[in-house]
């Protein structure tokens, strides 16, 4: 932070300070940093721009869909892209329109993959805190379930957990994230073990502020850039997750479409080169949005973590 | 290090006993039963007796703790699909194609991804490196069914040059039939292996006793070859274990796209007909493979590399 401010040579802080108010030398914030930085990387660029493509069809799928998802028809089936100009994608083997179902499976995919996140950060917080703070009891608790989630076999839980609780947008959330969050909470862990005992901190305690008011206040902030960072390479796994659960049949119910169940749903069909279009594009959709995703975490990493290596690039 | 070792088994079998009961629990409160045909109902009585016979009357927690019992003498008991057939028979008999799979496509993705991540380190800020990056970047993060689908259509349906599965074992087939799935079920591990090299190269090469090789007149091949390459094997051997765990776990996928009788796609299978011993199994296995993995290559860590202590360094 200290680079941020010019150097002064020989005089006092206060003086500095006196310096900065008669040039009206503004600092740039930490954030405003980090966005210069950002902005620099290209591929970064394209991420963000590929997310909030797929954001902004997400979020105004009831408006920007053609169709409804479920809508078939069965006059019209395997119209093949560019074909019928109502449907611009195409249509599949029930007569639905593709590129409906390809904005409604965007926003099934951003409400999964973004809630996952909120569950394992909110998980990771809690826990790393706990554990990173207090030590202890909690520490041995998060060990412990750190090892038996870290010796689950993933995607065959994840299954034996959906027939138990059933498909739906919910349920897949649920079970992407149970398994998601320890190596979060050891992230933060690990944070709040660097910084709790550094002298601001045992400042703050002397002059009375409350455990609440340090991790709020002091901690939170030397642990919010590593975790965004992480969590941006995190939603791509999400993303990949559901698509793979839906895919198996054990993911998003029915009628509601998905690009794992879109992708799925070829596989009858394969016999055919005709037919291969109806699997190509939620595939392509699914490795765009991933990769959008990570190119723009990549960017972050970059941009908010200075020392790692990309950033000399 | 003795001591250390029993306390990591003691951990094992804390993590087996807590995901065998995870599991139990999940089957046996899951919808449905092995007994529920649809096509031929059993009359409720036998059905009721069946039930009896396989204890499938009392709570989970007592039929995971008699699968315990009974599972230490090695006893892993019968399927309820494919009555007088031992789990582990049928376990065995699925067992080697994913193996197979697993173990062809590290042969391949370990060694090129190192291969590639070293190559980037040192052509660090050129096109090459940027490629490399740019590669790993994607084959890691696109989700094994678009690679799958992407192989599918280019490979079987477009340009011909491979075939699905017919079913039989992985190892019975001519490469028509291993190839690609190799192939694709390896490139995430390239991608992977590929960023973690580089980094991992960058690392070495900015320490002080390159500098200092360099400075005593050593050429930079046998810098390169003798100093750094040898100290950036080293973390190496840590993601060994997850990656070949995952190689022979992890591939159900592909096996389910190219129709491989492996143990991801019997697992499937079993899930469909609520053959709780094989799910059990298939799950136990997996999770024990993950930890003794772990352990194992924490151990040979330390024996790479004496500045590593385990344990908390006591």
């Amino acid at each position: 932070m200290a680079a941020q401010n010019p150097p002064v040579q020989g005089a006092s802080s206060v003086h500095a300070a006196a310096r900065g108010a008669i040039y009206e030398y503004k600092p740039l914030s930490p954030a405003q940093l980090a966005w210069r930085r950002f902005r620099r990387n290209r591929l970064a660029i394209v991420g963000l721009i590929i997310v909030l493509i797929f954001v902004f069809a997400g979020v105004c799928a009831p408006l920007v869909s053609p169709f409804p998802y479920d809508r078939t028809n069965l006059f019209k089936t395997w119209l093949p892209p560019g074909r019928d100009p109502a449907h611009v994608l195409g249509t599949d083997e029930l007569g639905r329109d593709i590129l409906s179902r390809l904005i409604w499976g965007a926003r099934v995919s951003l409400v999964v993959s973004l809630a996952a996140t909120g569950i394992v950060v909110s998980l990771a917080l809690l826990f790393g805190f706990l554990s990173g703070y207090f030590g202890g009891v909690w520490d041995y608790a998060l060990n412990r379930m750190f090892e038996v989630i870290g010796a689950l076999p993933g995607l065959l839980f994840q299954i034996l957990l959906m027939l138990l609780i059933g498909n739906g947008v919910l349920q897949v959330t649920v079970a992407i994230s149970i398994l998601g969050w320890p190596g979060l909470a050891r992230l933060v862990r690990a944070q709040v073990l660097t910084y709790k005992e550094r002298d601001f901190v045992s400042a703050a305690r002397s002059l009375g502020a409350t455990t609440a008011f340090i991790m709020v206040r002091h901690l939170l902030p030397n642990i919010i850039n590593p975790l965004i960072v992480a969590v941006s390479f995190a939603i791509p796994g999400f993303i990949a997750a559901e698509a793979g659960l839906s895919f198996l049949g054990y993911g998003i119910n029915d009628p509601l479409p998905s690009w794992g169940k879109m992708v799925g749903a070829i596989g009858r069909y394969l016999s055919s080169p005709n037919y291969l279009y109806v699997g190509v594009i939620p595939t392509v959709a699914l490795a765009l949005l991933v990769l959008g995703f990570s190119f723009l975490g990549d960017g972050l990493r970059d941009a908010l973590d200075p020392s790692s290596d990309r950033a000399r690039l | 290090m003795a001591r250390y070792i029993l306390g990591r088994l003691a951990g094992l079998v804390f993590v087996l006993l807590s995901v065998s009961f995870l599991t139990f629990f999940l089957m046996y409160n899951t919808p449905g039963g092995p007994f529920d045909e649809i096509n031929q109902p059993l009359s409720p009585e036998a059905k009721a007796n069946m039930m009896r016979k396989y204890g499938l009357d009392q709570p989970f927690y007592v039929n995971w703790w008699n699968w315990i019992t009974k599972a230490v003498q090695g006893d892993f008991g019968i399927s309820y699909y494919y009555p007088n057939t031992r789990v582990i028979d049928l376990f065995s008999k699925y067992w080697g194609s994913s193996l197979m799979l697993g173990f062809l496509s590290v042969a391949w993705s370990f060694p090129l991804g190192v291969v590639l991540g070293v190559i980037a380190a040192l052509k660090r800020n050129t096109i090459v490196d940027q490629i490399i990056t740019t590669i790993a970047l994607v084959t890691v993060t696109v989700p094994i069914i678009s690679l799958i689908f992407f192989g599918i259509a280019i490979f079987v349906i477009g340009l011909k040059w491979f075939g699905f599965n017919n079913g039989q074992p992985l190892y019975q087939q001519p490469p028509n039939a291993w190839v690609l799935p190799a192939f694709i079920f390896g490139l995430g591990t390239v991608g992977a292996l590929a960023r973690y090299t580089r980094s991992g190269m960058l690392d070495v090469l900015g320490q002080d006793y390159i500098r200092t090789a360099r400075a005593k007149g050593l050429s930079r091949a046998v810098v390169i070859m003798k100093h750094a390459m040898r100290n950036m094997l080293i973390p190496l051997v840590t993601v060994f274990g997850p990656v070949l765990a995952n190689a022979i776990t992890g591939s159900t996928f592909v096996e389910i796209a190219f129709a491989i009788p492996g143990i991801g796609r019997f697992f499937l299978e079993s899930i469909y007909t609520r053959d709780y011993p094989v799910i059990i199994f298939t799950v136990i296995i997996a999770a024990t493979m993950l930890t003794i993995s772990n352990l194992l290559i924490d151990i040979a860590y330390t024996l790479i590399d004496p500045r590593v202590r385990l344990g908390g360094g006591h």
